[in-house]
């Protein structure tokens, strides 16, 4: 029943079916009924990313290395689970700039540079033809072990001419429908609806073909998991086999394995193609996130049990358990479905991976050198139009052809899971410049390519050429001794860097090259214009505030832009770019100057189907002035950053002025105060020397004076101005002394000395004036020696003040006065008490003020001289001055006031007793 | 017989003056303080005022707005005699109604002059 008409009429008919489906997806579209219009939809296409190696090399890879192929399903859960950071963004650019493919995306990122363009095509197509190979190989032989079975299939496929291989025959066809469904459009910016529809569709074939064999394995072939596992338990070899131990590499080779899927699921060209320019809704990626997810771990189900029942049952090779299985136990009808599942998932690559390869190879490759040609510039309306086309269809074939060649010349000796993952090395190079472009203002062109050259050199030397040693094409001493016997050259363990995998180790390798030349590089380039302001567009993708393109100014007619996007796009296409807007066709007036958001549309729509780079050069070609109007770009982006950090300086500097402002106001009040003290000052020092100074010019006046004075009179008068002139000299020291305590210009004696034997000197001297006024004094010292540094002469004019201004504030019927001399807590206090009338709490401190008085309690004493208002801020100056402090409370003993002076005691100066 | 009412806190001051105005014929009585010169105002109705502005309790200045607030002595003479020699107090001295402002230290001449200038428009 298996032969090989029944198998090509499978095959042909589920082409067929895709053809309609495709062809209903385009009609819909066309209609403007989406069908792919969902975010199921969406999440099915993306799931592309399992191809034929899913469907045959994870069953493979898990027989080999147990549960590592895993990791390769992971890393685009990831990548699927932080969509909202980085998919998301790619999308949002995508759409606005209307990038057509990676190639186009980072071309467009480092200021729309062809030459990176056309590098990261090429490097595409060189690590992708293998991926396409590795398909086309997984047709051929799958179909070999369904025609041939239970003989083995190696028969077939080495005695086989190339013209017998089915593979070919489906390359072509897939050629043609690639061709209709591909290449429809010019603008490759829009979605091929009835290709994604198609490629929806062969993601649930190729799911429920795998279930089905699942299922059919484990539930019929073994009456269910419990009894397979109970077999695998049984068999030593195999139960190793599913410990995580078993993954290459070790815990490095785990890492590096979800690394590396991550990586590859973002930048390989067909999940490029089907994830950001083929996305028709940002909103539908939060479904996708975890739908997509879901479809990895249905597909990945029955992985290992179809693994471990094909070694237990020693089915062959593992790479086709999936096929044999059903096979052996005699089955028809699920072996071909399984069949139809792997051409699902072979042909969904192809497709998809073609397109964006030949919109890679018309946009960045062959465009930027047709544009070099003056000649095509001249050519007729549209002729471009459908170069262009032609241009593309020719490249699909052409890849096809490469990847069938490559498969029928070296494919063979590489295992599906190889090619896999040397190819997803390869994509993963162009991460560095995506996904640090898209987060970094300062990556440059420069580093971007230099990483990128890096990267692809370090990829070819660590995985391609030891496929060539290993193909036979290349010495094979090249893996063992390295190049020219060189051992740390050697490509699988560069530098010494053993026990690796070989694709970690050269993910390492040239990760590390990239990256590194990448930062480097762009540390020490200055980008131009362009490239700053694609830079900002990329990386404040998200922001809101964003412009959705770059504004250029220049000028030019709307006669020559029309002509250019007649010429290049068709005159339908150009007469849509002038009249999307408002404006319409009839207001187009040849002479006009095309308005700046004209110019804008223009390239956009060149962009679509052209390229960005190619887009831009052509505007160029007819724009007068390419000036970027980068201010109204900045000033928009600068809401986000510079500005703010500008206005933040701003503030910050407005605050610094505000504080220092007050400052300065602060330090002029406190001036204006010290110029009103001074004033009052003066003015209280004048007051204070004309006082007694007009009692002696007086008496001096009356003495000299003409009238006779009687002799007691005369006597009296000359008494007091005696007494006024002691007054008016004291004060006079006074105010010297008091300005230069304040200036600090008094020089101190400062000395140990005993406090208790200077109380007794002071006492003895103001005694006799004590008498006089009939003061009791009373002496308390408990301290002796009492030692403090200071200059006795200072000292002892604080103790007399005190002792002077308690006797005239004391009772004066009876004045009682006490002076106490005790230590406490390392201090030494000096009391002078007295039984007056005290000082209000309030006027406490008034009294160290210049000039303030007190009136003594008698105010009737005749010719004895009031105060000078002086003594008491001289005594706490010096007192201050002595590390000491003055203060007035009330009296404990005598009821009256109460003046405390205290001061440090210090260490006994044994060499200078105390005077 | 005139009275002379003599008001500043410096005893010495008081004495000195005392014994010019006594000199000078005049009748003298003091007071060391401003509530004291009130007192002595109502009491011996004196027919001039020698006022010192710094005085404890109440300054020469409210005895001076005190004194101008009553119409017995609204037109008292009054002489201010001060050792605030600043333009801001004579003009304030001028502004409450003082007849005359001296400084100190005063010419004794010149006060008994001003004493008996002031005296006699008030006679004629």
């Amino acid at each position: 029943m298996r032969t090989d008409a029944l198998i090509l009429s499978a095959v042909f008919g589920y082409l067929g079916l895709l053809f309609l489906v495709a062809a209903w997806g385009d009609r819909r579209a066309a209609q403007g009924r989406s069908i792919i219009n969902s975010p199921t939809v969406y999440a099915l296409s993306i799931a592309v990313y399992c191809t034929a190696w899913t469907f045959y090399g994870s069953v493979g890879r898990a027989a080999q290395f147990g549960p590592s192929f895993l990791l390769i399903y992971l890393g685009p859960t990831l990548a699927m689970m932080l969509s909202p950071f980085i998919i998301r963004k790619m999308v949002r650019i995508a759409a606005r700039q209307r990038l057509t493919s990676i190639a186009d995306f980072i071309s467009a990122r480092y200021g729309k540079s062809a030459g990176l363009g056309a590098l990261v095509a090429l490097i595409s197509l060189i690590t992708i033809t293998p991926y396409i190979a590795l398909q086309l190989k997984a047709i051929t032989v799958s179909h070999a072990v369904l025609i041939s079975y239970p003989q083995s299939a190696e028969s077939i496929l080495y005695n086989e001419r190339f013209w017998m291989d089915r593979s070919l025959w489906v390359a072509l066809v897939l050629a043609v429908f690639i061709i209709l469904f591909g290449t429809r459009h010019l603008d490759a910016s829009e979605r091929h609806e009835g290709m994604v529809a198609a490629i929806a569709l062969e993601s649930i074939v190729k799911l429920v073909a795998f279930l089905a064999v699942g299922l059919f394995v484990v539930f019929i072939l073994f009456e269910g998991p419990g009894a397979l596992f109970t077999q695998v338990a049984q068999t030593p070899a195999l139960s190793q086999l599913m410990h995580l131990e078993s993954v290459p590499g070790g815990a490095t080779g785990w890492v590096g394995m979800l690394i590396l899927a991550f990586l590859a699921f973002l930048t390989l060209p067909r999940q490029f193609q089907v994830l950001v320019v083929e996305n028709i809704d940002e909103r539908h990626l939060a479904r996708a996130s975890w739908l997509f997810p879901l479809y990895l771990l249905l597909i990945n189900l029955f992985v290992i049990p179809i693994a471990l029942a094909g070694l237990l049952l020693d089915a062959g090779d593992p790479d086709s358990f999936v096929l044999t299985l059903p096979l052996s136990a005699g089955l028809e009808g699920l072996p071909l479905l399984v069949f139809i599942g792997g051409l699902s998932a072979a042909t969904g690559m192809v497709i998809v991976e073609t397109i964006a390869l030949s919109t890679m190879v018309s946009n960045q490759l062959i465009m930027p050198l047709l544009l070099r040609f003056k000649a095509l510039h001249t050519d007729s309306k549209g002729g471009l139009a459908r170069w262009l086309l032609r241009i593309r269809r020719v490249a699909i074939v052409l890849i096809l052809l490469l990847g069938y060649l490559y498969h029928a010349l070296i494919g063979d000796s590489y295992s599906l899971v190889t090619i896999g993952l040397v190819s997803f090395v390869g994509a993963a190079q162009f991460a560095p410049a995506l996904i640090i472009g898209l987060y970094w203002r300062g990556a440059t062109r420069l580093g971007a390519v230099y990483g990128l050259i890096g990267g692809f050199f370090m990829w070819s030397y660590t995985l391609l050429l030891p496929g060539f040693a290993q193909s036979g094409w290349l010495d094979s001493a090249l893996l063992i001794e390295g190049p020219w016997g060189i051992g740390w050259l050697t490509p699988y363990a560069l530098f010494g860097l053993e026990g690796w995998d070989i694709y970690t180790h050269s993910l390492l390798w040239s990760m590390f090259i990239n990256v590194g030349l990448l930062v480097g590089i762009s540390l020490f380039t200055r980008p131009t214009l362009l490239e700053q302001t694609q830079a900002a567009l990329f990386t404040e993708a998200l922001h809101p505030n964003l412009p959705t393109t770059s504004h250029r100014r220049g000028q030019t007619t709307q006669g020559a832009l029309h002509e250019l996007l007649a010429r290049y796009l068709g005159l339908k296409a150009a007469q849509q770019v002038f009249s999307t807007r408002t404006q319409t066709l009839s207001t187009f007036q040849k002479d006009q100057p095309a308005a700046d958001e004209l110019i804008m549309r223009a390239e956009q729509a060149l962009a679509g189907s052209l390229g960005n780079a190619s887009a831009r050069v052509l505007i160029n070609s007819v724009v007068r002035g390419e000036a970027l109007d980068i201010e109204s770009l900045l000033n928009m982006l600068d809401i986000t950053t510079q500005t703010l950090e500008y206005n933040r300086r701003l503030k910050q500097k407005s605050d610094e002025l505000t504080r220092i402002g007050k400052d300065l106001q602060s330090a002029n009040d406190r001036l204006r105060e010290l110029d009103r003290l001074k004033d009052e000052f003066v003015a209280m020092v004048s007051h204070e020397l004309r006082t007694p100074l007009t009692s002696i010019r007086a008496f001096a006046e009356i003495l000299s004076g003409s009238q006779a004075v009687p002799e007691e009179k005369r006597q009296h008068f000359l008494h007091v101005m005696v007494l006024e002139s002691q007054r008016l000299s004291r004060l006079i020291d006074e105010i010297l002394d008091l300005a230069r305590l304040e200036s600090g210009r008094m020089t101190f004696d400062a000395k140990t000395l005993d406090l208790a034997a200077l109380t007794d000197h002071s006492l003895e001297a103001i005694a006799r004036l004590q008498e006089q006024r009939n003061v009791h004094l009373e002496v308390t010292i408990l301290e002796r020696p009492a030692n403090v540094i200071g200059d006795p002469d200072r000292l002892e004019q604080i103790i007399i003040n005190l002792l002077d201004n308690a006797s005239k504030f004391a009772d004066p019927a009876d004045p009682h006065v006490l002076l106490r001399l005790y230590k406490q807590n390392q201090h030494i206090y000096l009391c002078v008490e007295d039984n007056g009338a005290g000082i209000e709490p309030s006027a406490r401190e008034h009294v160290f003020e210049k000039f303030h008085q007190l009136q003594p309690g008698d105010t009737s004493t005749g010719g004895r001289p009031k105060g000078s208002g002086l003594g008491l801020p001289i005594s706490r100056a010096i007192a201050v001055h002595l590390g000491g402090r003055l203060w007035v409370e009330d009296a404990q003993v005598l009821k009256g006031a109460c003046f405390v002076l205290t001061l440090p005691e210090a260490e006994p100066n044994k060499g200078n007793p105390a005077p | 017989m005139t009275k002379v009412l003599v008001v500043d806190d410096e005893p010495n001051i008081v004495l000195s003056i005392e014994f010019l105005m006594e000199q000078a014929g005049f009748d003298v009585i003091s007071a060391l303080d401003g509530e004291q010169a009130l007192e002595c105002v109502a009491a011996n109705e004196p027919d001039v005022v020698l006022l010192d502005i710094s005085l404890p309790g109440i300054s020469g200045f409210d005895v001076l707005e005190a004194l101008r607030s009553h119409t017995a002595t609204v037109q008292l003479p009054v002489i201010m005699l001060t050792a605030h020699g600043r333009e801001a107090e004579r003009e304030k001295g001028f502004a409450l109604g003082a007849n005359a402002y001296i400084t100190k230290p005063f010419s004794t001449q010149a006060l008994v002059e001003k004493v008996q200038t002031l005296l006699g428009e008030e006679t004629s």
